[in-house]
């Protein structure tokens, strides 16, 4: 069973199990000519080769930016889902305060008030000096902060599919409260919920490009300093268009083989 | 101090408004095996939660072996390694294997070492007549094994109490007699043990008392003879005359 697959879906890859000619995803055959499209005219094209060997430089702050922003997202969402679970007043609702604050806010006006405003603050207030958090940290913490308030839904919606029956039973053996969850709940709740954070992993690396605001220079403000300078939009950014494509489809179709696997799994219960 | 096992003295259970158990006394030998009947509502599963304390009793005491529980000096998780539970919905842990579902609370409870919980859980397997499903998976194994599973996983902890809850009510009725053979068994064992059933074949073969109970109050207990062949009050009757038809 797959959990809240409905949350975030960023992109969805299906390849029908038995292709006839009605089945046959002409639409994903359609993206893949695209994409074939783009890298023809990247080999052949002088001015695509261009902005593709000049965009390509912002990769490795793309994936750092969004590998960051998933731990730390990751870490806040198992604590803000515990926190929603908890039946201490408390922290429910703090847990509480934190997600809906999030989400009630656009995510790029979230992104720069942390950057700008609430990271500096808090590391004023901690004593720690400036220069450790330059703004791709300042813009994976604020990231990070943004998805754990949606993380922390697909963490709860993970643990709250797992039956209350698995943990009394450990309970009735003799395991505390943690054990129950770290042993029993938490791996069933993971395997569970891991379809639904492969989805926000994409959805996440999309949303990387929202740093750009903050001068990272990842794929998205390389394809702005190129445009800006050479005035190739075109070029520019289907070049930009071609990089998040290729990277969301082939992770959909991960995140859709691993679906698969465990589907299967659990059909068999 | 007395030889019981388990002492439960004027607990009352509330759910919300509705009050489940209603002035349940009753006290249970070391060694005894003791039924407990009555119709669905009547309250007896959450006895037997009260006793295991995944209920905690609005009123009243709970004393397992001279330990009273609810109380701040009581570490819970120590009497409940001592009190074996077993669901009539099984609840293995279907990420791990029919051995490492014995053996995970060994480790984690009784701190025993991976050999040591391994050899202990053959063991219970053994006994349970399913040692060649140790590395089956609980989805791959049918509902009489998997209670099987259940009762081994219970045992490995050494308990000095087993507690069932409608064992063999989510069960095929040609998958209930390899359970009730454990569970007799376990009675000739000498273990003590509390049955919530509606078995009356289970009953009159084990027990050594039946309870009756209905809405929340316990009606008459006695020897299975009394209480199966010869009840003297009505609502045991009636409750008889349908779980026989």
């Amino acid at each position: 069973m797959t959990v809240a697959p409905e949350l975030l879906e960023p992109i969805r890859i299906e390849v029908p199990r038995r292709l006839t000619w009605r089945t046959f995803p002409y639409w994903l055959a359609g993206i893949v000519l695209f994409l074939v499209g783009i890298g023809y005219l990247i080999v052949v094209g002088v001015e695509y080769r261009a902005a593709f060997d000049f965009i390509k430089r912002g990769i490795a702050l793309t994936l750092y930016v969004t590998f960051g922003a998933f731990v730390v997202g990751m870490a806040l969402g198992l604590i803000a889902a515990m926190g929603r679970l908890s039946h201490n007043v408390m922290a429910n609702n703090i847990a509480r305060f934190y997600i809906e604050f999030v989400r009630g806010v656009p995510m790029l006006v979230l992104l720069v008030t942390f950057a700008i405003v609430i990271v500096p603050d808090v590391i004023d207030a901690a004593g720690i000096d400036r220069r450790f958090f330059d703004l791709t940290h300042r813009a994976i913490i604020g990231l990070g902060t943004v998805y754990g308030a949606f993380l922390a839904e697909v963490f709860r919606a993970g643990i709250q599919s797992i039956p209350y029956g698995q943990t009394e039973a450990a309970r009735s053996l003799g395991m505390s409260r943690r054990q129950a969850l770290n042993h029993i709940v938490l791996p069933q709740a993971i395997r569970n919920i891991l379809p639904a954070l492969g989805n926000d992993f994409i959805a996440l690396l999309k949303d990387s490009s929202l740093v750009s605001i903050l001068a990272v220079r990842e794929l998205t403000q390389m394809a702005k300093l190129y445009s800006g300078s050479s005035f190739r939009f075109r070029e520019t950014y289907l070049v930009l268009v071609f990089f998040y494509l290729t990277m969301t489809v082939v992770l959909s179709l991960v995140v859709q083989w691993y679906g698969r696997r465990i589907g299967t799994a659990s059909e068999a219960r | 101090m007395s030889d019981s096992m388990i002492r439960l003295s004027h607990v009352h259970k509330y759910f919300d408004s509705i009050e489940a158990v209603n002035d349940v006394s009753l006290e249970i030998e070391r060694g005894e095996v003791v039924v407990v009947m009555g119709p669905s509502g009547s309250g007896k599963s959450t006895v037997l939660r009260c006793i295991s304390y995944l209920e905690t009793p609005t009123a009243g005491e709970v004393v397992i072996d001279g330990i009273r529980l609810g109380i701040p000096a009581t570490d819970i998780n120590a009497v409940r390694a001592e009190v074996g539970m077993v669901f009539q919905q099984f609840n293995l842990f279907p990420h791990l294997t029919a051995l490492e579902n014995v053996t995970i609370a060994q480790r984690l409870v009784r701190k025993r070492s991976k050999e040591k919980a391994e050899a202990v859980a053959r063991e219970q397997l053994a006994r349970v007549g399913i040692p060649e499903k140790a590395d089956s998976r609980p989805h791959q194994l049918s509902g009489g094994q998997q209670q099987r599973v259940a009762i081994a996983r219970s045992l490995a902890m050494n308990p000095k109490v087993m507690l069932f809850d409608e064992p063999t009510s989510a069960l095929d009725p040609e998958l209930i007699g390899e359970v009730l053979d454990v569970m007799l068994k376990l009675a000739r064992e000498g273990m003590t043990m509390v049955v919530v059933t509606h078995e009356i074949g289970f009953a009159k073969a084990a027990a050594d008392r039946v309870v009756f109970m209905d809405e929340g109050r316990i009606i008459e207990v006695g020897t299975p003879d009394e209480i199966l062949n010869h009840p003297r009050e009505e609502r045991t009757k009636r409750f008889l005359r349908q779980v026989l038809h």
